[in-house]
């Protein structure tokens, strides 16, 4: 399992990049190996705007489909529209496959880094 | 194996399809194309279904544990009943003075299910459990909307709930708020008390909920959402573990659901179809889709409630389902009905007690009608994860038990067997999960490549379902 100390994550299991003034969220190694073969994702549109803590798309996998929760709180500025064609991306490179990009950040939720992050995954299972 | 459409050759026909019996008509122009029928012998089409049956699984080939699914044996004079003349010559625009029976069989229904809801009218129209709880999330609207109350836009679903309970709240113009539930799975007061108020226009529950645990704080839950103004809606997939010992309008839910074709016996998936009976308080009444049948001048009549949601299906919805679940719940009466729901509740303890020898339980106390296993450790000592352990079972003949559901739950395995399974039934299937948490540790390949011996072998379910083939392409 992956935890790159270069990210922050949320307890729902996204990982945000600042890029700048701009986020870049993603989900974690531990989600997709939890959700399982990814079969399809509900994205956004850009301009959208996301609120920390609520959802803004899920994606489905051979499982279940799960909600995925914005980490951050602003305007959605680009969407990784080839992940709608390749939703597998995010099985085979979590941290590649980027799914939102977020300007005029106002907010974040409670955010780990790394170590604390791989504990909280220790702890879940 | 073919299709029908590729089996036999033009012309060839069969003698089952009886003669006609209305006077001929001439089918508009617009239709030019002849329809594409089958043309095969009665040889054929038996062979066809035949070899069709072999290769499904069935509550008839053997144990089908499938958890919130209540696959119980289905009586066969359930079908009898069914198929009896008079319920199957009935033409549903016939005039009701000519159909008293029909609509007795229904009116009897109802009022048998209102009385094990606790509910004060009962609609057969909506065909399935999903059917049923949109119908209902709709009555909870009108009762609102009615009332001139539209600041309610949300509706609060604990997290352990049925996926098409946010899905129907969100199909009926909802804002869907996820509460989390306790450690005992159960809901957590604090969060619900946080998530209620002014907005609130009601909450979709299960009890006994989706782990299999009766909820004790269910007074204290709905007593919660009631003071703020909203109004609480029981989902009816687990009433198998209650029905005839505790009411759900008892527990204080406004409208319920109940799946016919689970707790009351009727077939179930491919079996169907399936009848999603909604009941409601009488305060809800006026809301129903209409028709509902009616005592009137000595006779039963049909009633459109004057503040009706409108139809949900075309007539009385799967009528012949009804009378299915008519002749199990009097075949059963007022002793068999909880005696049943009880049995139910003491086979899903033996196999838990059973297998809790092998297994880890995700909540190690007394259940309901199903419980909830979780393969975390198993996962992570043998790499096999629930889903190979399931493919394992089909090897032995096993319909596997629902996978990972609930989603709080992780590597889930969800066990519900029935009140209609045998102690000898659930021992040997108890016997061959604990081989195959035993093979998980000897040889893990085994698994990761189940099933072996079934005629089809570990399906590709990525690619079925990213490139679903949902239509038959007939040559041009």
């Amino acid at each position: 399992m992956n935890f790159p100390a270069e990210l922050k994550y949320s307890k729902s299991h996204e990982w945000v990049r600042m890029d700048g003034e701009i986020a870049v969220v993603g989900i974690s190694d531990f989600a997709q190996d939890a959700l399982g073969d990814v079969v399809f994702i509900n994205l956004p549109a850009e301009g959208d705007s996301v609120t920390a803590g609520e959802s803004f798309g899920d994606v489905e996998s051979v499982k279940a489909v799960s909600d995925i929760i914005s980490p951050v709180s602003g305007t959605i500025c680009a969407v990784n529209e080839a992940l709608a064609d390749a939703p597998e991306t995010l099985n085979s490179d979590p941290y590649g496959a980027w799914i939102i990009k977020v300007e005029g950040i106002g907010g974040t939720e409670e955010l780990l880094n790394a170590a604390a992050y791989e504990a909280h995954c220790a702890e879940e299972g | 194996m073919k299709l029908i459409f590729e089996l036999g050759t033009e012309g060839r026909g069969l003698s089952l399809m009886p003669a006609c019996d209305v006077p001929e008509y001439t089918l508009p122009e617009e239709r030019t194309a002849p329809l594409r029928l089958p043309h095969v012998s009665e040889n054929e089409l038996t062979r066809h279904y035949t070899a069709l049956c072999k290769r499904i699984h069935g509550v008839n080939d053997g144990f089908y544990p499938l958890g919130s699914c209540t696959m119980k044996y289905n009586p066969k004079i359930d079908e009898d009943m069914a198929a009896l003349p008079g319920f199957t010559q009935l033409h549903p625009l016939q005039p009701v003075e000519t159909a008293q029976g029909a609509l007795e069989a229904l009116h009897v229904l109802g009022s048998e299910l209102g009385e094990i809801f606790g509910m004060d009218a009962v609609t057969f129209q909506p065909a399935a459990g999903a059917h049923g709880e949109f119908t209902g999330v709709l009555l909870i609207k009108a009762y609102h909307t009615d009332r001139g109350d539209t600041a309610r836009t949300k509706i609060i679903v604990p997290d352990s709930a049925h996926g098409t309970n946010p899905a129907t709240a969100a199909m009926c113009g909802y804002q869907v708020v996820n509460i989390p539930s306790g450690a005992d799975g159960c809901v957590d007061l604090d969060a619900l008390r946080a998530a209620v108020g002014p907005d609130t226009a009601g909450l979709m529950l299960t009890n006994p909920n989706t782990v299999g645990i009766f909820d004790k704080n269910i007074l204290e839950i709905t007593k919660i959402v009631h003071d703020a103004g909203g109004l609480c809606y029981y989902d009816g997939a687990n009433l198998n573990a209650v029905m005839g010992v505790v009411r759900p309008g008892d527990m204080g839910f406004d409208c319920i659901h109940s799946n016919l074709h689970k707790t009351f016996a009727t077939p179930h998936g491919g079996g169907g179809p399936g009848a999603g009976a909604v009941g409601c308080k009488d305060f809800l009444r006026k809301f129903m889709p209409g028709p509902l049948v009616v005592e009137k001048d000595g006779g039963l009549a049909f009633d459109y409630p004057e503040k009706s949601i409108g139809r949900v299906k075309l007539f009385y919805g799967n009528f012949d389902v009804c009378i299915k679940a008519l002749t199990y719940v009097l075949t059963l009466g007022r002793a068999g009905i909880p005696e049943a729901a009880m049995n139910a509740v003491l086979n899903a303890n033996y196999m838990r007690v059973k297998l809790a020898e092998k297994f880890t339980m995700a909540y190690d106390e007394i259940c309901m009608h199903e419980f909830v296993m979780s393969l975390v450790d198993l996962h992570k000592e043998t790499g096999v994860s629930a889903l190979d352990l399931a493919k394992g079972m089909l090897d032995y003949g096993l319909h596997p038990p629902t996978m990972y559901f609930p989603l709080i739950v992780h590597e889930a395995l969800m066990v519900e067997p029935c009140e209609t399974e045998s102690k000898e039934t659930m021992d040997e299937v108890c016997d061959i999960y604990g081989r195959l948490f035993d093979l998980a540790y000897s040889d893990p390949d085994a698994l990761h490549t189940a099933p072996h011996d079934t005629p089809v072998r570990r399906l590709d379910e990525v690619g079925a379902a990213r490139n679903m083939i949902l239509r038959y392409s007939f040559a041009q």
